[in-house]
């Protein structure tokens, strides 16, 4: 079940990708071009974190050990849900990428990847992110928005029980989510209510993460909240520019009673990046390639603190796919 | 309106009210009639028997009362810190000793009759008005208690008297508020004096449940505030960081309310036994950041509570992780052979606990080894203080579509869930204004980036006194948590309409720096086993269930009802005859009429002023700064909620006028001439009239003239017989619509005889009609063609900017929103006596709190339309109700001592400035900085610095400067207007100080009727010194 990827197999951008690596594991001061959320509130006391506690706070945040990836059904180039019509999905382009982005996953961050055997009944089964939620060792299984996307769940449950993980199943007939909707900042979370998350789905996540604010956040232009953003750092939430994006952005800054900093790039679709805290490397940033979007990538260069990785994923993006979709990060306790 | 009472409770109401009004009356009569005194004294004496335990009816008034209130001085001195001040003031001999008799306990008897006894000498007819001061306070003690009894007593047979009794206890806390201004200014020490009832004094057991579960019980005098118990508790607990923790008490089944320590206990608490829980208020957000381990584990057991309760949901792994902590503080180490396997579940972590979870428990106890109970608590609430719902204050609403949400009060700001789920959030600095009505609760909120006008968010409670209790919740917490200081309600602004509820204790700043200079080893104190907490708690109130006492105090309650009835009754005769004295007296001071005139018209021009309601969801006027939260509340609210109130009405009638009394008393210490005979009307003159009250509190000075037209107010009020909120405001009665059926169809339209100010625009001009001419055929026959007409003109000169046809229907159904708006003006004039009453306190920290509680200015636009026509209109209506003498005085010495500020104006922040000079003899200066929102027909203009007026007005004895700056200019594409108007009133010690302010308001209100004073700044300076104005 289980790939080994070798690291030749991502050699094209591994060097590149190794010049921004700059290890830096104290979070330090921000590059000041980014543009900072206004501060409204009263600030926070700072978040001085002892030792224990719930999900680590953000010196943990991004800290990751094991991952759920699912292989692609070759159904996913004509079956797979999309929100647009286009150019058909080049199969072994997209495996290439998918290769590739778990390679990095495995190979280059250390991550042990759980890899599921693709479901030709299932074209969308390899967006893992949108069946199941987890945080810290609690895992909600979705029910996704789309009926036809339902039964991805089953694998995912094997997958995370065999992770030892507490499980939370998703029953209520009336509720919806996808895991796309959901953005966990290390603080809180905010779910979209979108055309695949419902009111009540949120109320589930809720019910399920009880140390956490979960806010709901309207979407409407787009298939998810996480298709304009994500988090991109402890603290740090990377936002696209387009209106629908700013105006989500500016419902979660008034919700929240932490304050973020933002880093705003052009393309929406770029917004969309894994962060991970990698013990050995510090800030590691998946973000889409340059040959993608060329000015969004210039943006995370910016981010001098970060070990940048680009992925590309031209073809998962075809059918709405994007980079944090097609994994589920799970950090379990050393044990 | 709500003028519909059962005729029987109509009686009741009749004769309380006049109680307090009697008592009134007497002093002033006192001062004009020594002789006099006694026998009447004594008759209300007799009225007081059933009450008063045995009077010596042939003593003198006097003694009889100094006899009485010297063994309790004690008590009394709680009740009367102003006066004792006052007297401070007063007596030359020792000025300085008085306050600190005050606090000396039981020597303070002694001295203080001596220092009585000596001023008795000095000034013979001021002592007599002490006493009868003393007595009426004793009066009103009464009356409170009785009030307060009363339901209790009823309790077995009606239901709604439930109800009746929380409006009561409003409407006291009402009247506390302004106690409590007066304690905070005078000093807090008394209350924290530790009252060892020493006689007669009657004690009531306390008892409180710890947060560690075990009880603490005490004797409290019965009078005593909530500080004392509080103190108490925290000397017990040995806990210094008390600003975090606050007493409950818990109504009904589960309606929480945190015990105000400024307030006397009794009157928040309805029933016996007096039974409090021990809790955390406001939840510090960062623990780590408490002084003592001790604070941090109080915190501790109240998250442990309220995690086990439910209230603080948790996941699982949180609550495993914070149950180990739990364990490692209570029993340490684990230790294998000590804890067997069960050992954990005797404890309990969480609402529902598993099996799984205390493995889970005991295996994360384990890993805890060598944390002391101190570390171990503070890992606890380091974990704790991250949960979301940590220090959100939970209460149930629903929104404007009636969807069920929760409204979560915290250090930050105001939640709004739905479900679980947060679905806003309105942070403290995104709020300008909080507000309740009836059990609608309200935040007016910044317009965002791009929006020009803020909105106001409704929100429905289940009841009204839900929806207090939030405001209240939010008021505390934005104090506490946002504030450096908490502003004092009087001082520190008062264009705020409404209730003076303020938080009075400190704010985390001021608690820090205070914990900050704790200097002891760190107290020992024992960790109960959270067993028995957990165990016994679930929530729920403990020991309300001793159903004993509470029968037991019922009874007693019933009884002293009883008495009460008698009690007011009787004054109420008295107090016919003292009113029908009074009308005699008025006719022969017709200068005095003018002020009350003025008075009535500045009132009556208020009351239409603003036709705007207060919708939900709508763009809403008047001030912004949240801090100085209105509180808009009606009489019309309750009724509706729960017609039952209506019939005892009576009660916040009472308390009003005790605590009209009780300011009155303040005042009078205050007053530099021996002879203060106006005080004892004022209760009476403000019902008549929120003008009158507020000028004359607002006035520091002594003024003999003043008495005679309140004597008018007086009768005025008398047959008007307000009809007060629950909050003890005015409702004016307007003649019932079938009145107007006698009118001919063609008229009715334009005759207003229904109006709400008919009536007393009637009197109003009777009375002066009357005092003009002495003919009262005369009088009779041209004031109701006045009355008419001014009714008639108010609606006209109201709708002149804003709309035209406004007719009578129109003003039906803004009768409400006047009435609100009338509220709202006496809730400002409220505040401008307080603020005259304070100014002497601390000018500087008037500056500081003011500066502190100021959000930025916010840019806006002026109105002016409105101002010219409305200003002419004013003038010509005013003409024609003023006969001759009136205008002339108001005409020719005009002091405005007065700032304003438009109250229409959506959005404004004032900022004062107070110089302090110092001068000759009086120096008044006021100084206003209006911004303005822009008005909805929004009229913006963009010249910048246009100084558009500057008058000065001289007359013979008062040298009045006014200078009037209207600046205008643009920021930020958002007019900004700014009117400064500094008044001087510089003069002899024989002044009439408070006609000067009067005439200043009302001159004021004249030229900007849609302006409201927004504060008055009485200096009084003995000394010399030049006055710059800028």
């Amino acid at each position: 079940m289980e790939m080994c990827l070798v690291g030749s197999q991502w050699g094209a951008a591994g060097p590149r990708a190794a010049l921004y690596a700059l290890p830096a594991p104290a979070a330090a001061a921000r590059p000041s071009s980014l543009s900072a959320v206004p501060a409204v509130r009263p600030p926070r006391p700072s978040p001085s974190r002892s030792m224990a506690g719930l999900g680590g706070g953000l010196a943990a945040f991004g800290r990751c050990t094991h991952a759920v990836v699912r292989a692609l059904p070759e159904s996913l180039c004509r079956q797979a849900l999309r929100s647009v019509a286009g150019p058909e999905v080049d199969f072994a382009r997209a495996e290439r990428e998918y290769q590739l982005y778990v390679g990095v996953l495995r190979g280059k961050l250390g991550l042990q990847v759980l890899e599921l055997p693709a479901d030709e009944s299932l074209p969308d089964c390899v967006f893992v992110e949108d069946v199941a939620v987890v945080c810290e060792e609690t895992a909600l299984l979705t029910r996704p928005g789309a009926p036809s996307r339902r039964k991805e769940v089953e694998a995912m449950k094997r997958a995370l029980e065999s992770l030892n993980l507490n499980i939370v199943e998703m029953v209520d007939e009336n509720a919806t989510l996808d895991g796309g909707d959901v953005l966990f900042t290390g603080r809180e979370f905010f779910v979209g209510l979108s055309r695949r998350t419902n009111q009540r789905g949120a109320e589930i996540l809720a019910d399920t993460f009880k140390d956490y604010a979960v806010s709901t956040v309207p979407v409407h232009d787009s298939l998810h909240l996480k298709s304009f953003c994500s988090m991109a750092g402890p603290n740090l939430i990377a936002i696209g520019s387009s209106e629908a994006a700013q105006k989500a952005l500016k419902t979660m800054q008034q919700m929240s009673d932490h304050r973020y900093d933002k880093l705003t790039v052009p393309d929406d679709a770029a917004a969309n990046c894994i962060y991970l805290n990698v013990p050995s490397k510090g800030h590691v940033l998946l973000h889409r390639a340059p040959e993608e979007f060329p000015d969004s990538a210039k943006v995370f260069e910016k981010l001098k603190d970060h070990m940048l990785i680009p992925i590309a994923a031209t073809e998962l993006a075809k059918v709405d796919g994007s980079l944090t979709c097609c994994s589920v990060l799970i950090n379990k306790a050393s044990e | 309106m709500t003028t519909e009472v059962g005729s029987e409770t109509e009686v009741k109401k009749d004769s309380e009210q006049l109680g307090p009004d009697k008592a009134k009356d007497k002093p002033e009569e006192t001062s004009g009639t020594p002789g006099d005194q006694k026998s009447r004294e004594t008759s209300s004496g007799e009225a007081q028997d059933s009450s008063v335990p045995a009077p010596t009816s042939q003593s003198s008034p006097s003694s009889q009362k100094k006899e009485k209130s010297s063994p309790e001085s004690k008590g009394i001195s709680r009740f009367l810190p102003p006066w004792l001040k006052k007297q401070k003031s007063y007596t030359l001999a020792e000025p300085r000793d008085e306050p600190k008799k005050k606090a000396t306990g039981e020597e303070q008897v002694v001295e203080e009759s001596v220092s009585q006894a000596l001023e008795g000498v000095a000034q013979p007819r001021r002592s007599l008005e002490e006493a009868t001061e003393n007595r009426q306070n004793d009066k009103e003690k009464h009356s409170v208690s009785s009030a307060e009894i009363q339901p209790s007593k009823e309790d077995g047979k009606e239901t709604e008297v439930e109800e009746v009794a929380e409006k009561k206890e409003e409407t006291q806390e009402e009247k506390e508020k302004r106690e409590t201004k007066e304690v905070q200014t005078a000093e807090i020490k008394i209350d924290n004096i530790p009252k060892k009832s020493p006689k007669k004094i009657k004690t009531v057991q306390c008892k409180v449940m710890l947060l560690d579960g075990t009880e603490y019980s005490c004797d409290l005098e019965k009078r005593a505030k909530g500080q004392v118990l509080f103190d108490k508790v925290c000397e017990h607990l040995n806990l210094l960081e008390k600003d975090y923790f606050g007493l409950l008490f818990y109504e009904n089944s589960e309606q929480k309310n945190w015990l105000d320590s400024s307030k006397e206990i009794k009157r928040q608490i309805r029933s016996l036994p007096w039974i409090f829980t021990f809790n955390v208020k406001f939840y510090p957000p960062d623990p780590s950041q408490l002084t003592e381990d001790i604070t941090r584990y109080f915190l501790c057991l109240q998250l442990r509570q309220d995690i086990v309760s439910g209230r603080l949901p948790c996941s699982f792994v949180t609550h495993a992780l914070l149950g180990s902590y739990t364990l490692q503080a209570e029993l340490g180490d684990h230790d294998p052979g000590e804890h067997s396997s069960d050992y954990i579940s005797e404890f309990q972590f969480a609402p529902n606990q598993t099996q799984e979870m205390e493995e889970k428990v005991a295996e994360l106890h384990k890993t805890h080894r060598g944390l002391t109970p101190a570390q171990a608590d503070s890992q606890f609430l380091e974990n704790a203080k991250r949960l979301s719902m940590y220090g959100v204050d939970l209460h149930h609403a629903k929104d404007s579509e009636g969807v069920d949400i929760m409204l979560g009060v915290c250090a930050n700001g105001l939640l709004i869930y739905k479900d679980r789920l947060r679905i806003n959030r309105f942070a403290w600095p995104k709020i300008l204004k909080i507000s309740y009505k009836r059990s609608n609760f309200y935040i007016k909120v910044r317009p965002a980036e791009l929006e020009q006008f803020e909105s106001t968010i409704g929100f429905k409670l289940p009841n009204h006194r839900a929806a207090k209790r939030l405001w209240k919740v939010c008021v505390e917490h934005h104090t506490f948590f946002r504030l450096l200081s908490p502003e004092q309600p009087p001082k520190a602004k008062f264009l705020t309409l409404g209730s003076k509820f303020r938080y009075s204790g400190r704010t985390q700043a001021q608690t820090r720096q205070a914990s900050n200079l704790i200097d002891r080893p760190a107290p020992y104190f024992e960790r109960t086993s959270s067993k028995r907490v957990s165990r016994s708690l679930d929530g729920a109130p403990m020991g309300i269930s001793d159903q004993s006492l509470l029968r037991d105090f019922s009874a007693t309650g019933g009884q002293a009802a009883g008495d009460k009835i008698i009690d007011l009754e009787a004054a109420g005769q008295a107090k016919l005859k003292d009113g029908g004295r009074e009308e005699d007296e008025s006719p022969l001071k017709t200068p005095q009429l003018e002020l009350t005139q003025d008075g009535k018209n500045f009132f009556l021009q208020l009351t239409h002023v603003h036709p705007s309601p207060l919708p939900i969801h709508s763009v809403s006027s008047h001030l912004t700064n949240l801090s100085p939260v209105p509180e808009i509340d009606m009489l019309s609210d309750i009724s509706e909620e729960d017609p039952f109130e209506e019939p005892l009405l009576t009660i916040p009638d009472i308390s009003e006028c005790n605590s009209m009394e009780q300011t009155s008393d303040h005042n009078k210490t205050r007053t530099a001439s021996p002879i203060n005979t106006f005080e004892p009307v004022r209760p009476l003159a403000s019902r008549g009239s929120p003008a009158v009250e507020g000028r004359i509190h607002g006035t520091d000075y002594k003024s003999t003239e003043l008495c005679v037209s309140f004597s008018f107010f007086r009768c005025l009020s008398f047959s008007v017989r307000s009809l007060l909120d629950e909050d003890g405001y005015i409702t004016l009665p307007s003649l019932p619509d079938v009145c107007i059926s006698f009118l001919p169809p063609g008229l009715q339209h334009y005759i207003p005889i229904t109006s709400p100010s008919f009536i007393p625009s009637f009197l109003l001009v009777f009375v002066l009609l009357l005092s003009a001419f002495q003919s009262i055929p005369f009088s009779l026959t041209f004031s109701l063609p006045l009355a008419l007409s001014l009714c008639y003109l108010e609606p006209k000169v109201t709708s002149f900017s804003s709309s035209n046809g406004n007719d009578l229907n129109d003003k039906a159904e803004e009768e409400e929103v006047e009435h609100e708006e009338e509220e709202a003006q006496q809730k400002d004039l409220d505040k401008t006596q307080d603020d005259l009453l304070k100014h002497q306190a601390s000018i500087s920290e008037l500056k500081r709190n003011f500066m502190e509680s100021t959000p930025e200015p916010r840019p806006n636009e002026w109105e002016k339309r409105r101002i010219t026509p409305l200003s002419l209109q004013t003038q010509g209506r005013h003409a024609s109700r003023a006969e001759g003498p009136c205008t002339g005085v108001s005409d020719a010495d005009k002091p405005p001592v007065v700032k304003t500020e438009m109250v229409t104006i959506s959005d404004a922040t004032q900022r004062t400035e107070i110089s302090t000079k110092e001068i000759p003899i009086v120096q008044t200066e006021t100084k206003t900085i209006t911004y303005e929102s822009s008005q909805l027909d929004g009229n913006a203009a963009g010249d910048a610095g246009v100084l558009v007026s500057a008058q000065t007005i001289t007359s013979e004895s008062i040298s009045t400067t006014t200078t009037t700056h209207i600046t205008k200019m643009v920021k930020g594409g958002v007019s900004e207007t700014r009117i400064e108007k500094r008044i001087v009133i510089t003069g002899d010690a024989d002044i009439d100080h408070d006609e000067a302010l009067a005439q200043a308001i009302k001159e004021a209100k004249e030229q900007h009727p849609d302006m409201s004073v927004t504060r008055v700044v009485v200096h009084k300076e003995t000394e010399l010194a030049e006055e710059d104005e800028d």
